[in-house]
C-alpha cells in the first residue's frame, strides 16, 4: 500500500515538473522570446495551465494526509522559502491569466508582462531551494536555536541556490522545448530550437554545478551517486538522450520531441530519487525523515489510495479529452488555432 | 502584533479572499450551463451572448480561485503545522476527494472555456454540467473537513496523539451535513444574487437591453429558490451547534446565563463587564425553540464555560446578526421575486425593483464572509473542537506579521485590479455580442 502511494506521488511530482514546468518555463522563455513569443506562450498555456497545476495541489495533499510529519516540518524550516514559492504562484498566476483576458492593451500591459516573466523564475529557484534544503541536512526537527540557524540556514546557502537556478534552467528547457511545436513561423520555430539549445546546456552546467556544490557542503552527491545501480543507469541514459534531441531539433516532430524529454526529465528524477530513496528530509543530527518513519496509519493510507485510484479513473481519460481537444491537433493543423473566443 | 493573532489573521484573510472565488466557481458553472441549454432549446441568441459573456469574468475568478487555494493548501501547514502534524492523516481524505474533483474540473473548464468552437454543441453543454457539479463537491469535501474541526470524529486522542484512525468517520462526522449544506445554498445565493446585481444596475443605464435582462432573470431564477432554503438551512446548523458546540451557541447568541426558557437576543451591544447586552432587543422563548424546537428548553449559556474556553462573543455575536440579517433580506427578495414572476411580471421592469437588486448585490458574500466568521470566530480557543487549542498548532516561527501583512498587500492589490478589469470587461460586452445592443428581444 505504502509502496502505490509513494510511486503515485512520485509521478505527480513527475508530472508537475513537466508540465507545471512546461509553464513556468514558458514565462522564463518568454523573456527571451520576443513580442511574438508571447502570444505563442498565452495560447499555448491558456487552456492547460490550471489542470496542470492540480499536479503540485495532488503532491502536496498526499504529503500531508500520507507523510504528515514530513509536511509539518517543512512547513517549519522552510517557512520562508514556501512563503516565496506561494506569493510567486500567486502572482503569477494572476499576472498571466489579467495579461491574457485583459481587454485593451497598453501600459498595464507592461505591469502583466513583467509580474509574469519575473514570478516565472522566481518561483522554480525557490521550489529548488526549497528541495535543496530538504536533500542537504540542515533541517533541525529540534526547534531550539537561532532563528537564523533553525530557519534560514538550512536553505540559505550556495548548494540550494544552485539547485534553485538548476530547476529554474531544466523548467525553462522544457518550455522551449515544448513551444517548438506550438510556433506559427518557421522564424519563430528556431528561436526556440535555439533556446532550446541553450537551456540544455545550461541545465546541463547547472546539474554538474549541484553535485559539486554539495561536496563543498559535505553533503556526498558523487559517493550517493555511484553507489546506487539505478542512478547511474538513469543519469547515462539522460546523457545517451541528448544526441536524439539534437537531431530531433533539426527534424522537429511534436510526438518524439515531447516524448524524448519527457522520458529525460522522468529519468533525471528516477537517479535523484534512487539516491534520496527512502528519505525524504534529512536532518541536522541525523533523524532523517522517511517514507517509513514519518507514514499515516494503515487506515489512512487506504482511504487516500481509494480516493486516489477513483480520481485517476477519472482524471486520465479527461486529461486524454483535454489535451486531444487542445493539444495533438495543434501540431498539425495551425488553421485552428485561429479560432479562439 | 504577536505571532498567533498574526497567524490567525493571515488564515482568515487567505480564506477570506478564496471563499469568493470559490463560490464563482461553485455557481457560475451552473448558471452558464443553464443558460447554453436555454440556447440549445431554443436557439436564441441572447442565451448563447449570456454564457459566453459570463465564461470571460469565470475564467479570471477561476484563476485566482485556484492559485489562492493553492496558497491555503500551504498555508494550513505554513501557519499551523501543529494542526496538520495530526489531522493531516485523519482529513486527508477528504482533501483527497476534493483534489480529485479540482482535477475534474479543471479539465472540463479548460473545454468549456476554450472549446466554444471545437466541440459538438451538446458536448461543450457537458462539459458546463460537469465544472459545476465538480465545483460543487469540492464545495462539499472542504467544507466536510472544517466540519470535522467543529465536531471531531474517527479517532481517539491518547497523550496528544491520535490513535484509532478512522477517515471515513471523519469525514462524515456530525457537522459535514448542515455545513456542506448551507454552504452550498450560500454560495448559490452570494454569487446569484450578485450576478443580478451587477445586470441590473446595467440595465438600469439601458432598460431595454435583452442581453442584461436574460441575465437577470436567470440569476435571480436561482439566486431566490436558494435564498428561501437558507435560512431554513440555517436553522437546521443552529439546532446542530446547539447540540454540539454549545459555546458557540451562546456566544453567537450572545447568552451570558444559562436560562430556561431563553429569549432571543436581537441586535445590541454585548458587554463583558456586565454580562449584559445593551440596547438589545428579546424576544420571550424564541431561542429555546429556535435552539431545541422546544419553548420551554433549557439553552446553556456563556457562563457554564470556565473564562479560558469562551468564545469571543462581540465579534461573533455582530457576524451572527449580520449573516441573519442579510439572509432574511434576500430570501424576502425571493419571495417577491416569486409572487412577481408569478402575477406580476410587469413589476420586474420597474425602476424600483431594478435599483432594489442592484443594491443587494454585495449582500450574500457579506452574509457568507459573516458567516464564516461565526463558524471560526466561534470555535475559538480550540482549533479541533475540544481536542488541540489553536495556541498550541500556531508555527514557532517568529516573525509571521510579515508574512500577514506581504498576503493582505498582495490581495488587496489583486482585489483592486480585479475590480477595474471586470468593469473593463463589461464595458465590451456591447462591442462583442449582438443582444447586449438589440433594443428587442
Ligand atoms: C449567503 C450566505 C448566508 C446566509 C444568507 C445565511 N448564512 Fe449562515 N452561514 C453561511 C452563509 C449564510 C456560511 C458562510 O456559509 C456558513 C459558515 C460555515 C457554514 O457552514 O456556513 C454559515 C454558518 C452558519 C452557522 C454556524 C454553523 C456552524 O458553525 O456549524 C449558523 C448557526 C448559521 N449559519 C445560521 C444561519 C441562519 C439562521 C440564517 C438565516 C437567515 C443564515 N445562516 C443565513
Ligand atoms: C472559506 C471560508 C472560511 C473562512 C472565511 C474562514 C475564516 C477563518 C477565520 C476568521 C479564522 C480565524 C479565527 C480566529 O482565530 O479567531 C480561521 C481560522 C482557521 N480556519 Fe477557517 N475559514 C474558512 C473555512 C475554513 C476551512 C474550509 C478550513 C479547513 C478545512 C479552515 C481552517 C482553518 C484553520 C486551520 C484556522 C486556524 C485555526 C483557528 O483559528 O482555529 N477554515 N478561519
Ligand atoms: C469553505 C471553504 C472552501 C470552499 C467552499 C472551497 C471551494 C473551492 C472551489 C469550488 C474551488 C474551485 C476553483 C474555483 O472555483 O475558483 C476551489 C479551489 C481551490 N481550493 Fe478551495 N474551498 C474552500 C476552502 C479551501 C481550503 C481550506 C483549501 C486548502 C486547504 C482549499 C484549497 C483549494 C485549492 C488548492 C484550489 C485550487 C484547485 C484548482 O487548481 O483548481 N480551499 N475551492
Amino acid at each position: 500500500m505504502l509502496q502505490l502511494i509513494i510511486i503515485i506521488l512520485g509521478v505527480a511530482f513527475i508530472l508537475y515538473t513537466l508540465l507545471g514546468g512546461a509553464d513556468f518555463g514558458a514565462g522564463i522563455v518568454e523573456t527571451f522570446a520576443g513580442r511574438k513569443g508571447e502570444k505563442t506562450i498565452s495560447k499555448a498555456i491558456a487552456p492547460v495551465w490550471e489542470a496542470n497545476h492540480v499536479w503540485l495541489i495532488l503532491a502536496i495533499v498526499i504529503l500531508f494526509t500520507a507523510f504528515p510529519l514530513v509536511y509539518s516540518t517543512i512547513s517549519i524550516a522552510l517557512h520562508i522559502p514556501l512563503m516565496i514559492v506561494l506569493i510567486g504562484i500567486v502572482l503569477r498566476g494572476s499576472s498571466f491569466t489579467f495579461r491574457h483576458y485583459d481587454v485593451a492593451h497598453g501600459i498595464t500591459h507592461k505591469y502583466y508582462t513583467a509580474f509574469f516573466q519575473i514570478s516565472s523564475f522566481m518561483t522554480p529557484v525557490f521550489l529548488g531551494i526549497t528541495l535543496g534544503a530538504m536533500i542537504l541536512g540542515d533541517i533541525s526537527v529540534e526547534n531550539t536555536g537561532s532563528f537564523y540557524g533553525l530557519y534560514v540556514q538550512p536553505w540559505f546557502n550556495i548548494f540550494c541556490l544552485v539547485m534553485g537556478l538548476f530547476t529554474a534552467s531544466l523548467f525553462g528547457y522544457i518550455a522551449a522545448v515544448f513551444l517548438i511545436s506550438e510556433a506559427t513561423y518557421p522564424v519563430e520555430q528556431e528561436r526556440y530550437i535555439r533556446l532550446s539549445k541553450m537551456f540544455l546546456l545550461l541545465t546541463f552546467v547547472m546539474g554538474l554545478l549541484v553535485f559539486t556544490t554539495a561536496e563543498l557542503k559535505n553533503h556526498h552527491l558523487f559517493d550517493a551517486f555511484f553507489n546506487s545501480r539505478l542512478s547511474i543507469a538513469a543519469f547515462s541514459a539522460v546523457i545517451l538522450l541528448i544526441p536524439f534531441i539534437l537531431y530531433l531539433f533539426r527534424h522537429p516532430h511534436t510526438l518524439y520531441l515531447r516524448a524524448a524529454i519527457g522520458l529525460q526529465v522522468t529519468l533525471v528524477m528516477l537517479g535523484w530519487f534512487a539516491i534520496q530513496f527512502p528519505i525524504l528530509v534529512y536532518e541536522r543530527h541525523g533523524h532523517h525523515l522517511t517514507f517509513y518513519n514519518t507514514q499515516a496509519p494503515a487506515a489512512t493510507l487506504y482511504q487516500l489510495l481509494i480516493a486516489l485510484f477513483a480520481g485517476l479513473l477519472l482524471i486520465i481519460p479527461s486529461f486524454y479529452f483535454l489535451f486531444k481537444v487542445f493539444k495533438i491537433n495543434n501540431g498539425q493543423n495551425s488553421s485552428l488555432r485561429q479560432t479562439r473566443h | 502584533m504577536d505571532d498567533l493573532v498574526a497567524a490567525r489573521l493571515q488564515m482568515a484573510i487567505s480564506l477570506g479572499w478564496h471563499i469568493v472565488f470559490a463560490c464563482i466557481g461553485m455557481t457560475m458553472p451552473v448558471l452558464m450551463a443553464f443558460s447554453e441549454w436555454k440556447w440549445l432549446r431554443t436557439g436564441k441568441q441572447v442565451y448563447i451572448d449570456v454564457a459566453k459573456a459570463w465564461s470571460k469574468g469565470v475564467a479570471i475568478f477561476f484563476a485566482v480561485g485556484a492559485v489562492s487555494g493553492t496558497v491555503l493548501s500551504f498555508e494550513l501547514g505554513l501557519l499551523f503545522p501543529g494542526f496538520m502534524k495530526h489531522a493531516g492523516a485523519i482529513i486527508g481524505m477528504p482533501f483527497s476527494w476534493e483534489g480529485t474533483a479540482f482535477f475534474v474540473e479543471a479539465i472540463a473548464l479548460g473545454i468549456f472555456l476554450y472549446g466554444w468552437d471545437r466541440l459538438n454543441k451538446w458536448a461543450h453543454w457537458l462539459s458546463g454540467v460537469v465544472v459545476g457539479i465538480s465545483g460543487v463537491m469540492s464545495g462539499i469535501f472542504v467544507v466536510s473537513a472544517n466540519a470535522w474541526m467543529n465536531s471531531p470524529a474517527g479517532f481517539t486522542w491518547q497523550n496528544g496523539k491520535a490513535i484509532n484512525i478512522d477517515p471515513v468517520a471523519a469525514m462524515f462526522n456530525d457537522a459535514w451535513f448542515s455545513q456542506a449544506l448551507h454552504m452550498t445554498l450560500a454560495a448559490f445565493v452570494a454569487t446569484s444574487f450578485a450576478v443580478a446585481g451587477v445586470h441590473a444596475f446595467l440595465l438600469l443605464k439601458n432598460r431595454t437591453n435583452a442581453f442584461h435582462r436574460t441575465a437577470v432573470r436567470i440569476a435571480l431564477s436561482f439566486g431566490a429558490v436558494a435564498a428561501f432554503l437558507q435560512p431554513i438551512s440555517g436553522d437546521i446548523s443552529a439546532k446542530d451547534i446547539a447540540e454540539r458546540q454549545p459555546a458557540k451557541l451562546a456566544a453567537l447568541e450572545a447568552l451570558y446565563h444559562t436560562s430556561q426558557p431563553a429569549d432571543l437576543i436581537i441586535g445590541g451591544i454585548p458587554n463583558n463587564e456586565t454580562q449584559e447586552v445593551d440596547y438589545a432587543i428579546h424576544i420571550p422563548a424564541m431561542l429555546s425553540f429556535l435552539a431545541h424546537g422546544d419553548f420551554d428548553a433549557k439553552v446553556t449559556g456563556l457562563d457554564k464555560f470556565p473564562e479560558a474556553e469562551r468564545p469571543p462573543v462581540l465579534v461573533t455575536h455582530f457576524a451572527f446578526q449580520i449573516m441573519v440579517a442579510c439572509g432574511f433580506l434576500l430570501a424576502f427578495a425571493g419571495l417577491l421575486y416569486f409572487i412577481f414572476s408569478a402575477r406580476w411580471q410587469a413589476v420586474l421592469e420597474k425602476k424600483w425593483w431594478l435599483t432594489f437588486i442592484a443594491c443587494l448585490t454585495p449582500l450574500g458574500f457579506i452574509a457568507v464572509e459573516a458567516g464564516w466568521t461565526v463558524t471560526e470566530v466561534g470555535r475559538q480557543p480550540w482549533i479541533i473542537y475540544g481536542v488541540m487549542k489553536t495556541e498550541d498548532a500556531v508555527s514557532p516561527i517568529p516573525g509571521l506579521q510579515f508574512s500577514f501583512y506581504m498576503i493582505t498587500g498582495i490581495y488587496l492589490l489583486l482585489t483592486l485590479i480585479l475590480i477595474w478589469l471586470m468593469r473593463r470587461q463589461i464595458a465590451t460586452v456591447p462591442t462583442y455580442y449582438p443582444s447586449a445592443r438589440n433594443i428587442n428581444e
